[in-house]
Parts: structure tokens; C-alpha cells; sequence
């Protein structure tokens, strides 16, 4: 018997997704922005590691996957911040709402 | 094979509103420090849910690589960027409200979809260790994980190239 | 040796002289110098296998009229050797003088160009094969003798001899142009190839052939001179000596009389024309010689006897003497050419024009005087000067045909032009010195060229007498001639000559009072000839005068009648332009304006999705993936 159904793990995982997206839409400092990144990629390693335990699968699978994830979320966190240090020095702002040189 | 209590049941629920709690707070508070703190919390928690899921291992490297190692990163980018604490300028942008009702549109479509779908679970939890885990990262995923560490060196040096004030 | 180099090597100098002329400065006449005499040693060749019997023809098709070709090219036959030879030798001893007289000029090197241009125009001409080509030339050639005579054109009366001389021509030459028209549509050809005998033979008579033939000699008495356009030849003595010499004296006005001997078989096929030409070629002969009997001005009687010459050669055209006419014409060429350079000699030495202020030139200037003497013998028709042997020649022909009135007058007119011809020698080169400075003797480069033509005018015309067996005659008639001297026309000749001689002895160096009580005494005839017959005042009076009525009047109806035309469609066009203008601005604008404003706001509509924040671009990605995702699970 588990502790919690496997659909409430997955409803969680889902809500702290999402919860991490609002984060990287409405805040507006990079820095934030890459923190809500951080919770969204760990919403889905949650996802991995339910599935893991209680799908009919080898559980080492989705384990790999979130070494894997952890691995990428952290070159994320590295070279993201790095950026918003260039970022940084050469605009004199990390505020994405006063950055528009995506913009023609 | 571990079977839960009606108290691990409920601790463990405790534990999701928790994280799903300061997660929020952690998108939403003004202050970017308390925002990173937060975030380690979160952080801490899922890792907590890692351990309910019999996954130690995991458990051990998400307190060492996020809490340990982005964390400090996370919060020297702060430091190192000044105006992030001053609490007189506004942290979100003016799509919140937009942002806001699409999100709990698609909260109401996942977790319908997700209650709808019928989920062959097994009976058991599954449990792995540390050694199951480096057979096969070392056997059946050493090609992922080589390339995965070549990604991570060249991150490396990238955000060094990048991060250095002379060019 | 192309025969195309002899035109194109002047025209080349007249190139580089035109184009370099301010850099060259006094180096432009020796290019001139050496085009001019490249171009004769090449026309010596051409002219040497022309006597060894291969005439020169080459051309290609120019033009189709009616599929009948209108060719361009080069051709040499008899005619335009001797032609040739006149313009090419005496242009080069032309040039070579112009070194000399033309110094220290401000126009120095355009003088040079023009003289090349000139050289050019006038071999083209000489060398053309069809009579559409030698229209072109012969305009060419009164073109460059317009702008020669106006050479000096600060000097009003220069600038008005220039234009007058345009405007004489100009008559001639729309003659000229009809005859081209009228012989080509009666005949279907224009090469001077196919105008033989035989040919022209086949419709001889025929009215529109001897309009024709009549209309061709319009052009020819407009260029050479001839009674009534004589006029502008006299006038045209304002331009510079050397010009006079070579183009108002040797070769341009010559031009009517080749042109006439190269159609001489049309002209042999229609007598009436035939007529004409000779009855106007010996009244021009015989006016002009009695005009310079009178007159002071050592070029002005120069240009009438010049006159007179030609006069001689049409009618020796005229009566059929064809060979006579132009073995007169290269005679003369030579000592005509040799007294205005003498006589520009005498003026650059002397500084005066007027015959009455010099005199006893001949100790100060020996080289002029004893050439110029030579040039008046050979004029006068003295033997054994070539002028003697061309005149006979034209005497002889003359009453060989049996033109008995023509011989009489041109025999009285060979007197006169012996007696003026020695009253200017007298006046000018014996006597007492009457002028203000001393006169001095020319520069080398000026009477080198005297003594070559001096030469030449001596010894020409030995080519067409008895003892070369009438070499020059043959040679242009293509056959042995059957010429006999008739010691009845010689005799006569020489005694004619002996005359004039002989009264202007009397007048000028034993009595000089008899010229004044002569003068008082038939003050009408002498009136008469130094006022020329009042021909200047008579056009004056009645062509020129009906000329500026019509074109006062004309000026008036272009004035109240095509201008207000003119106007008043200028004005509706103005009208309806505005109309135009406006339906532009307001409807056509409109649209376009219209179109442009509606991509602007669009594009200021669209461009607000562009903002550059990344999280609106999230933002719409999310959205996206939200309605892919419903689209997806509700299919």
C-alpha cells in the first residue's frame, strides 16, 4: 500500500508546474525568472520519479532521466546566471520589461 | 517493500501543501532574497517527496546539487546585481492578471485529464539503490551520460566566457 | 596605298588640330602641313596608276532607293586625277605658305583645321562616285569656305562677305540638289560609272534630261561663280589671301566646272542646255573682265579675272570642249593660285590692298615680282606659259564647233584679261614707290612655294601642247585625240594678247595721266565697270529687298497667325493640364496615399505584437501550446 495515490502525486506535480510558470511569466527579473525554471524542471521530476516507483517499468529509467534533468538544470542555472551577469553589465538591468532587444 | 501508515499518508499530504505553499511564495513575494529562500525550501521539500518514493539516492543529490550548489549561485547572482532587494520596485510585470486565468485554465484541464485517465499502477512501490543506478548509467545509458558531462564542461567554460566582465 | 588615305589623312589633321589645337598652338600647321603632303604623295601614286591606265573604283551601297542602289565610295578615273593632282599639290603649297602669312595670328591653329577640313571636303569631292555623295561634299566644301572668307569675323564687312557667299551658294546649290533628283528620276542612276555616252546617249534630248542637265548647272554657276551668283566671289576676298588662293581661286570654285565636265555626257546629250552653258560661261567670261579692268583693290581684280577663268572654262564645257575646259582649269588652278599668293605676298610686304598705294615693289620684292611675272605671262596667254596653250585650246574648240560669236568675244575677252592683267603688274611693281612703308621681301617659307608654282606655271601647260603630243588631252578624253594647232586661232591669241600688252604699256608706264582723260572721257563705261555693272545694287534693290518684304510679312503671319495658334493651344493645354493635375493629386494620389496610410496602420496595429519582452513572447507560447493541446484531445 502507498503512502498516496499516484494521481495526487501527479495533480501536485502538475500545480507546482504550473505554479513555476506563472513565476516565469509575471516576474521580471531574470533571476526570478530562472527560479521559477528551477521549480518547473523539479515538478517534472517529480513527475519521473512517481512513475517510476509505481509504473510497471525498471524503476532505474526514470531515476536516470532525473539525474539527467538535475545534471541539465543545473548547466541551466550556470551559464543562465552567467548571461544575466552580461546581461547585466551591459544594459544596467536584469528587468526583462526594460530589455526589448528582441524587438525589430 | 514498505507499506504507509494513515500518518505518513497525512504527513506526506502536509508535505505537498507545504511545498506547493512556499513554491508559490516563492513566485509571488517582492523581495528576491526571501524568494530565494523560499526557493530552497521548495527545493528541500521535493526532496522530501523523494524520500516518501523510497528514492534516497535522488534525494541525496537534490539536497547536494539544488540546495547546495544553484542555490549559493542563485544567490550570489542576486548579490552580485544591485536594485534586487530594494522593495520600492515592482517585481512582476503587467501580465499577471492574462497569466493568471490561462494558468488556472490549464490547471483545470490537467488535473481533469489527469483524474480522468485510468492508471495501470502495480501494488508495490518500486524501489531502486545507488547501485541499480550506476549499473546503468555506467551500462545501458553511458552514451546520455558521457554526452550529458561533455554538456556540463562546455556549460562550464560557456558561463565563464560569458560571466567575465573583460571581454 | 588605300585612295581612302588622301581624304582621310586631312581629315585626321583637322581632328587633331580641332581637339589639340590649344596645346599644339604653332605645331598645328605642320600637322597640317605634313597631312597635306602625305596625302599628295599618295594621290601622286593613285594618279600614277590612272596613267598607267587602271582607273580606281570602289564602293559599297549606301542607301536603297527602290532597290537601286545608292552607292558611296571612291573613284578615280582621268578627270579626277588631274583633279586630284591640282588640289593635293597646290592645297600643300597652300599650307606651306599659310605657315608664313597666317604668323602670329590669335586664331592660328582654327585656321590650320579649317584649311584641313577643307582639304578633306574638297578630295572628297574630287573622289566621289555618285552625285549624292558629292552634294554631301560640295556642301561640306561651301561650308568650310564660309567659315574660311569669315575667318576674321570682328571685320563686319568679313563676316557679311562670309554670309553672302553662304547665301549665293545656297541658290546654286538647291539647283543643284533638284538636278540630283530630276536626273536620278529620269535616268535611275547616280554613279558617275554608268554616266557614259552610250548611256546617257539612249535619251538624249528628252525635256526632263535637259531640265535636269539645266538644274546640275544651277549648282555649278552657283560654286564657280557664274553670271548672275558671280557675286559673292569678289566679297569673298575679305578672308585671309591664302584662302583665296586655294579656295576662291584654285580648287573650290573650280568644283562647278568638274562637276559639269563629269556629267559633260549629259550636257554633250542636250544641246539646249549645252547652249546655255556656253552662252553664260562666255558673258560671265567677258563681264568679269571687263569689271576688272577698273578695279584698285589687287585682290579684287584678281577675283574678277578668277571670274572671268571660269567663265572661259564653261564655255569651253559648253561647246563641247571638254578636255579643253578642264586642262584649263588645271592651268589656271596653278597660276591663279600663284598670283594670290603673290599678291598676299605683296600685301604682307607692302601692308596695303590698294594698287594706288604701291608701285615699284619689283627692286624691294624680287622673288614676288619675277614669279608674279611668270603668273601674269601664263594668264595673259603669252607662249609659251601654259595659259597660252589652254586658252587656244578653248578658242580652238570653240570655233570647232563652229560658236563663232563665242570665239569673237572670248578672243576681245583674252585682250582684256592680257590688258588688266599687266595694268596690275604696272601698278604694282613699276613706277615710283607710292606707298607709306617699306615694303620688304617675304619670309622663305612664303616664296618657296612661290617659285614651285612659278614652276609649275610655266611649265604645265607644255603637257598639252605640240610637242608632248597633247599628252593632257588624251589622257582625259581616254583616247588619241586628233588636235591640230591652227596657226589661225594661235596668230589671233597672240596678237590679242600682244594688244592688251601693248595698251597697258601705253597707259601705265610711258602716259599714267592717259588712264584719268580716259576715264573722264567715257565716264560711262568706266562707271559701268568699276561699279559692276551695278549688279550689287540692282539684287539689292529688287531680290533682296522682295526677299525682306516676304520675310517681314512672313514674320508678321507667323506672328498673328502661328503664334496666336501656338499660344492658344499652349493655353487649352495648360487648361486641361490642370484638370489633369488635379484629378492626379486628388484621385490617383488619393488611391495610392490611400494604400499607403492602410499598410501603416496595419503595420502600427501589428507592430505592437512585436514589443521585444520576452515574456509576452512567453506569454503567446503558452497560449499557443494551450490551444494546440485543446485542439489535439477534443479530435
Amino acid at each position: 500500500m502507498m503512502a498516496i495515490p499516484l494521481s495526487h502525486l501527479l495533480v501536485f506535480s502538475a500545480l507546482l508546474f504550473l505554479t513555476g510558470l506563472y513565476g516565469a511569466l509575471t516576474r521580471r527579473n531574470a533571476v526570478g525568472i530562472l527560479m521559477s525554471i528551477e521549480i518547473m524542471l523539479n515538478a517534472v521530476n517529480v513527475n519521473f520519479v512517481a512513475f517510476a516507483g509505481m509504473l510497471n517499468a525498471p524503476p532505474e529509467l526514470g531515476q536516470v532521466f532525473v539525474i539527467f534533468i538535475i545534471v541539465l538544470a543545473a548547466t541551466t542555472a550556470a551559464v543562465g546566471l552567467a548571461i544575466v551577469m552580461a546581461i547585466y553589465r551591459n544594459q544596467k538591468t536584469i528587468y526583462t520589461d526594460e530589455i526589448d532587444l528582441l524587438k525589430w | 517493500m514498505t507499506t504507509f501508515g494513515p500518518l505518513a499518508a497525512i504527513s506526506c499530504y502536509a508535505a505537498l501543501l507545504g511545498i506547493l505553499t512556499v513554491a508559490i511564495l516563492t513566485v509571488t513575494v517582492r523581495n528576491l532574497f526571501h524568494a530565494a529562500i523560499f526557493l530552497a525550501f521548495t527545493l528541500l521539500g521535493v526532496s522530501i517527496i523523494y524520500f516518501f518514493l523510497r528514492a534516497e539516492f535522488l534525494a541525496g543529490i537534490q539536497i547536494l546539487l539544488y540546495v547546495g550548489a544553484i542555490m549559493t549561485l542563485v544567490i550570489f547572482a542576486i548579490m552580485l546585481t544591485s536594485r534586487i532587494g530594494d522593495p520600492q520596485v515592482p517585481q512582476s510585470n503587467r501580465q499577471r492578471i492574462p497569466v493568471f486565468i490561462l494558468i488556472a485554465i490549464s490547471a483545470f484541464f490537467l488535473i481533469g485529464a489527469i483524474l480522468k485517465a485510468s492508471w495501470k499502477t502495480i501494488s508495490t512501490l518500486q524501489t531502486t539503490n545507488a547501485v541499480e543506478l550506476g549499473k546503468a548509467l555506467m551500462g545501458e545509458f553511458v552514451f546520455p551520460f558521457e554526452v550529458i558531462s561533455l554538456v556540463l564542461l562546455i556549460a562550464l567554460i560557456g558561463a565563464i566566457v560569458v560571466a567575465r566582465s573583460d571581454p | 596605298m588605300n585612295p581612302l588615305l588622301i581624304p582621310l589623312l586631312p581629315l585626321i589633321s583637322f581632328a587633331a588640330i580641332i581637339f589639340f589645337g590649344k596645346w599644339l598652338k604653332e605645331k598645328s600647321a605642320w600637322v597640317a602641313v605634313s597631312a597635306s603632303a602625305l596625302s599628295c604623295l599618295v594621290s601622286f601614286k593613285s594618279i600614277g596608276e590612272v596613267i598607267g591606265g587602271r582607273n580606281f573604283h570602289e564602293a559599297f551601297t549606301w542607301i536603297l532607293i527602290n532597290r537601286i542602289p545608292i552607292e558611296f565610295g571612291i573613284s578615280i578615273d582621268p578627270l579626277a586625277a588631274v583633279m586630284l593632282f591640282v588640289v593635293t599639290f597646290i592645297g600643300t603649297m597652300i599650307v606651306v605658305y599659310s605657315v608664313g602669312y597666317m604668323h602670329g595670328d590669335p586664331r592660328y591653329p582654327r585656321f590650320f583645321a579649317y584649311l584641313s577640313l577643307f582639304l578633306f571636303s574638297m578630295l572628297g569631292l574630287v573622289l566621289s562616285s555618285t552625285l549624292v555623295q558629292i552634294y554631301v561634299f560640295w556642301e561640306l566644301v561651301g561650308l568650310c569656305s564660309y567659315f574660311l572668307i569669315g575667318f576674321w569675323f570682328e571685320k563686319k564687312e568679313a563676316a557679311e562677305a562670309g554670309r553672302k557667299a553662304f547665301i549665293a551658294n545656297r541658290i546654286g546649290d538647291i539647283g543643284f540638289f533638284l538636278g540630283i533628283i530630276t536626273f536620278f528620276y529620269a535616268t535611275g542612276t547616280m554613279r558617275f560609272v554608268d554616266i557614259q555616252p552610250e548611256f546617257i546617249q539612249a535619251q538624249a534630248g528628252s525635256a526632263i534630261l535637259t531640265v535636269s542637265a539645266l538644274l546640275l548647272f544651277c549648282g555649278a554657276v552657283g560654286k564657280s561663280a557664274q553670271f548672275p551668283l558671280h557675286v559673292w566671289l569678289p566679297d569673298a576676298m575679305e578672308g585671309p589671301t591664302p584662302v583665296s588662293a586655294l579656295i576662291h581661286a584654285a580648287t573650290m570654285v573650280a568644283a562647278g566646272v568638274y562637276m559639269v565636265a563629269r556629267l559633260f555626257p549629259l550636257f554633250h546629250a542636250c544641246p539646249e542646255a549645252s547652249q546655255i552653258v556656253a552662252g553664260i560661261g562666255t558673258w560671265t567670261a567677258f563681264m568679269a573682265a571687263f569689271f576688272a579692268l577698273t578695279q584698285m583693290d589687287i585682290k579684287k581684280v584678281l577675283a574678277y579675272s578668277t571670274i572671268s577663268q571660269l567663265g572661259y572654262m564653261i564655255a569651253a564645257l559648253g561647246v563641247g570642249g571638254m578636255t579643253a575646259g578642264t586642262f584649263h582649269l588645271m592651268t589656271h588652278a596653278f597660276f591663279k593660285a600663284l598670283l594670290f599668293l603673290g599678291a598676299g605676298s605683296v600685301i604682307h610686304g607692302a601692308g596695303v590692298q590698294d594698287m594706288r598705294e604701291m608701285g615699284g615693289l619689283r627692286k624691294s620684292m624680287p622673288i614676288t615680282f619675277w614669279t608674279f611675272v611668270v603668273a601674269t605671262a601664263a594668264i595673259a596667254g603669252i607662249p609659251p606659259f601654259s595659259g597660252f596653250w589652254s586658252k587656244d585650246e578653248i578658242l580652238l574648240s570653240a570655233i570647232g564647233s563652229d560658236h563663232r560669236i563665242i570665239f569673237w568675244i572670248l578672243m576681245i575677252t583674252a585682250a582684256m584679261t592680257s590688258f588688266y592683267m599687266f595694268r596690275l603688274l604696272f601698278l604694282t611693281f613699276f613706277g615710283e614707290t607710292r606707298g607709306k612703308r617699306a615694303p620688304h621681301e617675304s619670309p622663305a617659307v612664303m616664296t618657296v612655294p612661290l617659285i614651285i608654282l612659278a614652276i609649275g606655271a610655266a611649265g604645265i601647260g607644255l603637257l598639252g601642247s605640240p610637242w608632248a603630243h597633247h599628252w593632257i588631252q588624251n589622257f582625259l578624253a581616254g583616247h588619241p585625240e586628233e588636235i591640230q594647232m591652227n596657226s589661225f586661232v594661235a596668230t589671233i591669241s597672240i596678237a590679242a594678247s600682244a594688244i592688251g600688252l601693248l595698251i597697258a604699256f601705253i597707259f601705265y608706264i610711258l602716259n599714267p595721266d592717259l588712264p584719268k582723260r580716259f576715264a573722264k572721257k567715257y565716264w560711262l563705261l568706266y562707271a559701268a565697270s568699276s561699279h559692276k555693272l551695278w549688279m550689287d545694287e540692282m539684287y539689292q534693290a529688287t531680290f533682296i529687298r522682295w526677299f525682306k518684304q516676304i520675310a517681314r510679312f512672313s514674320f508678321k503671319f507667323d506672328e498673328a497667325v502661328i503664334d496666336r495658334t501656338v499660344n492658344e493651344v499652349g493655353r487649352k493645354t495648360v487648361w486641361t493640364s490642370k484638370i489633369k493635375n488635379w484629378f492626379d493629386q486628388y484621385i490617383v494620389d488619393g488611391l495610392v496615399n490611400l494604400t499607403g496610410r492602410l499598410t501603416q496602420m496595419t503595420g502600427a496595429v501589428l507592430r505592437l505584437i512585436q514589443t521585444g519582452y520576452i515574456h509576452n513572447y512567453l506569454f503567446v507560447l503558452l497560449l499557443g501550446v494551450l490551444i494546440i493541446g485543446y485542439a489535439v484531445f477534443n479530435t
